[in-house]
């Protein structure tokens, strides 16, 4: 009798989560809750000025204070060699200041104490003498001739351009606008943000002399790759690097780079040689750690009058901060900018790209995205509304001339990535009919006659989700595989770990349910862990929504190598040749004679007591898995808007969200994530930035100024799917987590754009905060760049 | 410089008499507890460190992300906004303290049930907002719960499933409710009111 696959939570299962038995008990275990005897405890002086020579640090009135048992600085780490470390993406980083200071928020100064009170007091204690310098707070100051060299500590650097980059073709570009009847252009900013997890970042360094072993417990959602940088920096031997990964409060790309708070605990413990504990603040978060975004884009589209795109132009001009620790895969410098307009036909586009140091944080994260992908695909739909808008054609419309066709996959992307599959049409229709698109249009026209400002926003895209293959994405050489390793014990119960990293994705259960797919041992006998060195398989980490595409995909590869094996055992047991084993879900039996077989239960216990002669005892084994091909999940957004034109405010109405993210392993955590997703888009429209006034001071280092969206103006979401199975993945599934973050935001700044279309205004900066609506409601034209800082009368 | 390991210096096991200490006395999940504290202890840090109830957790330092929210005296406050000596003689209810040892409270059922947290740590102030909520309106609308938690972010979930984890709760609390009564009705009598 076959199993029914649902009942033991498998592929499909709405299966409720396993991690959350102890969540929803206050028993998780995150950074903060783990303490070791005689842990001591650091906390971190930041410096007050954007930038700024140091000439001195007093630290002797730190000192004084009982309970401060180390102050360390920067010339401190400079004896040691370890002021600067690498970045992610081949540049340095001050670890704590030495020369300069160049953002503000900057590590100056860390204080170790008996208690994170005393360590705070020693910080409050400690003098430093500054002198001032410029601050250059965007782009174009930063290129204005006679501007402040920033990174006067690199040798060769002579500007604050952090590079120069191209990619596309130039001249086919050029041939396309040469036969354009219309050209299209718009210009935007994407405002910095943060990914804000809500617990910050935090380690516990714990160096033990006598056996040379250094255990790190942090905050990090790529463990590994941490190993290999401590490995690096420290100087220490790898194998006696012991990184662990616990619970995390949210990741969002926040906790990929490595920070000065981690360098400086695990320094700390090994002078000390005891476990030395930091954790950050909200602010010392916000104002430090790797932000999103920050990027003005500029773009022209070449139209004929008939609807088709016939090429594009774009150029980004992207503010990194201080030091250049993107955390990308290194060989594109602006991340996977060039993804945009993949889901559309468009035969030539170029883009060119330039990034510049700021006196500002460093660290431009993946938030939520795979590297720059939100960028791409906000410039995408905001240049196609203003495009379709150029040609008096509905937005709907336009779009549906230029999606790439079901026949036409595999499809090259003007950029040359390989799309390989999707049914673009069909979710766009899905979602207007959803909406009720026609019906919306028609309550719009009749609102705008009483004077009301109805508008609708689509959003319509594909991402590359789950790098990578190989051959192209590599973060420091190391390439971007992933990895699973499957222990069946001899009771049929099994061990699963892997080399990515859950922050809330849930993939406690959701690995298991592959596992069940492929052996049809129930998910709940399935145990997955994840996050330590020691124990876990090498692989890149959680981000860039990759833990299905590729450790998912490692989950099923190393399932069907226990499955091999146990057709081996089978045979055996039953007395057959492996030819005459036949598999269905969770046992095997004979060829013509199903009543006799053996569970995949039976073949675990005989794999540990009555293998076959030659056989090598157990049942386990690991899978390292290179992704042939990014995957390709396609979504179509859609917003509808009222705008109150006496003051600006939006309101929501309705959001329809429509979803191909290919096989979904558990319906109830995609659409978690969606929602999720969908609700940072909701933010970035609406609320959520980081600006700094003209001294380089950050305004949105706590939550009182970075506004998050609470229970009470987040609107409702309504859900629905199409299913393309991912042609090349073991199960077909796609990435998912960070799709509605990357499509959303678009869906909402094109709707109010549509509502207030009458005005001729063709874009409003995100965020569209209410004045900057009303401004261009009774000014009639766009608002553009950082919102500007509010001073006090 | 002189070496770091000169300007270590040898533990005396603490800060040392200097520090002021006061006595509090309080009831923490139904248990008499006391502790010397600091007057400048956050209430927070008290239960987290000093009880080791870690499932109250600290997120944002100024009152805004409610991660920390416990009950004192059926209130919902911010412990992190709180110090510790002022919940000298008061009662304070923390996430450790809402299921029995052998059942989940309806609240907790009712947020994993409907996907209610993904990373789960806003998880326990959420549920200690609602709990307060439920107390006060054993049947709340969606706005009414909405306003209710709007002291408390969450970066994962979007809050839909949160809300609907609520109406969960609600629905199983005034179902018990019923059956607590003179007769067992059955459960379809949940949600009116």
């Amino acid at each position: 009798m076959a199993l029914d696959e649902i009942k033991i939570g498998g592929l499909g299962a709405s299966r409720r989560r396993v991690e959350d038995n102890r969540f929803i008990r206050g028993k998780g275990n995150y950074i903060d809750d783990i303490a070791l005897p005689w842990m001591l405890h650091m906390e971190i002086l930041r410096s007050p000025l954007a930038h700024a020579r140091i000439r001195s640090i007093d630290v002797s009135a730190a000192w004084a204070i009982p309970g401060v048992r180390m102050v360390l600085t920067g010339d401190m780490l400079a004896a040691r060699n370890l002021a600067w470390m690498p970045t992610l993406s081949y540049d340095t980083q001050a670890v704590l200041a030495t020369d300069k200071v160049r953002f503000q928020g900057q590590e100056v100064a860390c204080v170790v104490a008996d208690d994170p009170y005393i360590a705070k007091d020693g910080c409050e204690a400690i003098v430093v003498d500054y002198e001032p310098l410029p601050p250059i707070v965007n782009p174009s100051q930063a290129k204005a001739p006679g501007a402040p060299l920033i990174r006067d500590d690199k040798t060769g650097q002579d500007s604050n351009v952090v590079f120069d980059w191209e990619v596309g073709d130039r001249e086919g570009t050029d041939r396309a606008f040469a036969q354009a009847d219309v050209v299209s252009t718009i210009d935007m900013h994407y405002p910095r943000s943060h990914p804000s997890p809500i617990e910050a970042c935090g380690s516990i360094a714990d160096f033990n002399r006598a056996t040379s072993k250094l255990t790190v417990y942090m905050t990090t959602q790529a463990p590994h790759i941490i190993r290999a940088a401590v490995a690096l920096v420290a100087e220490l031997p790898e194998h006696m690097i012991r990184i662990v990964s616990p619970d995390l409060g949210g990741g969002f790309g926040n906790k990929v780079p490595v920070y000065p708070g981690y360098v400086v605990s695990i320094l700390a413990s090994i002078l000390l040689e005891c476990p030395v504990k930091w954790i950050e603040d909200k602010s010392g978060n916000l104002i430090s750690t790797g932000f999103g975004r920050d990027i003005y884009l500029k773009g022209e589209m070449a139209l004929r009058n008939d609807g088709r795109i016939l090429g594009v132009r774009m150029h980004t001009d992207s503010d990194h901060g201080a030091f250049f620790s993107d955390a990308q895969p290194s060989k594109f410098k602006i991340g996977l900018m060039h993804s945009a307009f993949s889901c559309y036909d468009v035969p030539a586009a170029h883009l060119t790209a330039q990034g510049v140091y700021t006196n500002k944080a460093p660290g431009g994260v993946a938030y939520r995205c795979s590297f720059r992908v939100t960028e791409a695909m906000y410039f995408q739909e905001r240049m196609v509304q203003a495009a379709a808008a150029d040609l008096g054609m509905d937005q709907a419309e336009f779009r549906r001339i230029n999606l790439v066709r079901d026949d036409d996959f595999p499809h090259r992307t003007p950029w040359g990535f390989l799309t390989d599959s999707g049914q673009y049409g069909k979710c766009l229709d899905l979602g207007l009919e959803a909406i009720g698109y026609e019906d919306f249009l028609r309550q719009k026209e009749e609102a705008r006659q009483r004077g009301r400002l109805l508008g609708i926003g689509i959003s319509t895209m594909t991402e590359p989700l789950g790098a990578g293959n190989s051959r192209e994405y590599d973060i420091l050489g190391i390439k971007m595989f992933d990895s699973a390793e499957l222990k069946v014990h001899m009771t049929g119960k099994a061990l699963l770990r892997t080399g990515a990293k859950t922050q809330g994705q849930g993939h406690e259960t959701t690995w298991a349910q592959i596992v069940a797919h492929e052996l049809g041992i129930p998910a709940e006998d399935v145990l997955v862990e994840e996050g330590d060195t020691d124990t876990a398989p090498f692989g890149m980490g959680t981000y860039a929504s990759r833990s299905t595409p590729v450790a998912g995909a490692a989950v099923a590869m190393v399932s069907r190598k226990i499955r091999a094996k146990a057709r081996k055992i089978a045979a055996h047991l039953l007395e057959v040749s492996e030819e005459d084993v036949e598999w269905e879900l969770g046992r095997f039996s004979v060829r013509g004679a199903p009543d006799r077989g053996v569970t995949i239960q039976e073949c675990a216990i005989a794999a540990y007591s009555n293998m076959p002669d030659g056989m090598e005892p157990g049942l386990e084994n690991n899978a390292y898995y290179d992704p042939p091909n990014l995957t390709w999940p396609f979504a179509c957004y859609i917003a509808t808007v009222e705008v109150d034109p006496e003051t600006g405010v939006w309101d929501v109405l309705r959001v329809v969200a429509v979803d191909d993210c290919g096989v979904r392993i558990n319906p109830m955590i995609v659409e978690g994530q969606i929602m999720g997703g969908l609700t940072e888009a909701y933010a970035m429209a609406n609320m959520q930035f980081i600006t700094f006034d003209e001294d380089g001071n950050c305004i949105g280092s706590n939550y009182m100024d970075y506004l998050l969206p609470t229970a009470w103006e987040t609107p409702g979401f309504e859900l629905h799917e199409v299913v393309t199975p991912c042609p090349h993945h073991p199960i077909g599934a796609k990435g998912i987590g960070e799709c509605a973050t990357v499509g959303g935001p678009a869906a909402f700044v094109n709707a109010v754009i549509d509502a207030i279309g009458d005005t001729g205004v063709r874009n409003i900066d995100m965020p569209l905060l209410p004045d900057r609506v009303h401004e261009a409601i009774t000014q009639g034209h766009d608002v553009s760049g950082a919102p500007p800082v509010r001073t006090e009368p | 410089m002189s070496t770091l390991f000169e300007e270590v210096r040898p533990s005396d096991g603490g800060a040392g008499d200097a520090v002021p200490v006061r006595r509090v006395e309080l009831t923490v999940n139904g248990e008499r507890r006391a502790a010397d504290v600091e007057p400048r202890l956050l209430l927070a840090h008290l239960l987290r460190n000093g009880f080791r109830l870690t499932g109250t957790h600290t997120g944002c330092d100024t009152t805004n992300c409610g991660a920390c929210t416990v009950l004192y005296d059926g209130v919902p406050v911010k412990s992190c906004t709180m110090f510790a000596v002022q919940a000298d003689g008061h009662e304070v209810l923390t996430v450790e303290g809402l299921a029995t040892a052998s059942e989940l409270h309806p609240i907790q059922e009712g947020f994993k049930d409907e996907h209610g947290l993904q990373c789960g740590f806003c998880t326990p102030g959420m549920m200690l907002a609602a709990k307060a909520l439920l107390e006060e309106k054993p049947n709340p609308s969606e706005d009414e719960i909405r306003w209710a938690l709007s002291g408390n972010l969450c970066r994962c979930t979007g809050y839909q499933n949160i809300v609907k984890a609520v109406m969960w709760a609600a629905e199983k609390l005034g179902a018990n409710v019923e059956s607590d009564g003179a007769d067992d009705a059955g459960d379809d009598a949940g949600g009116e009111g």
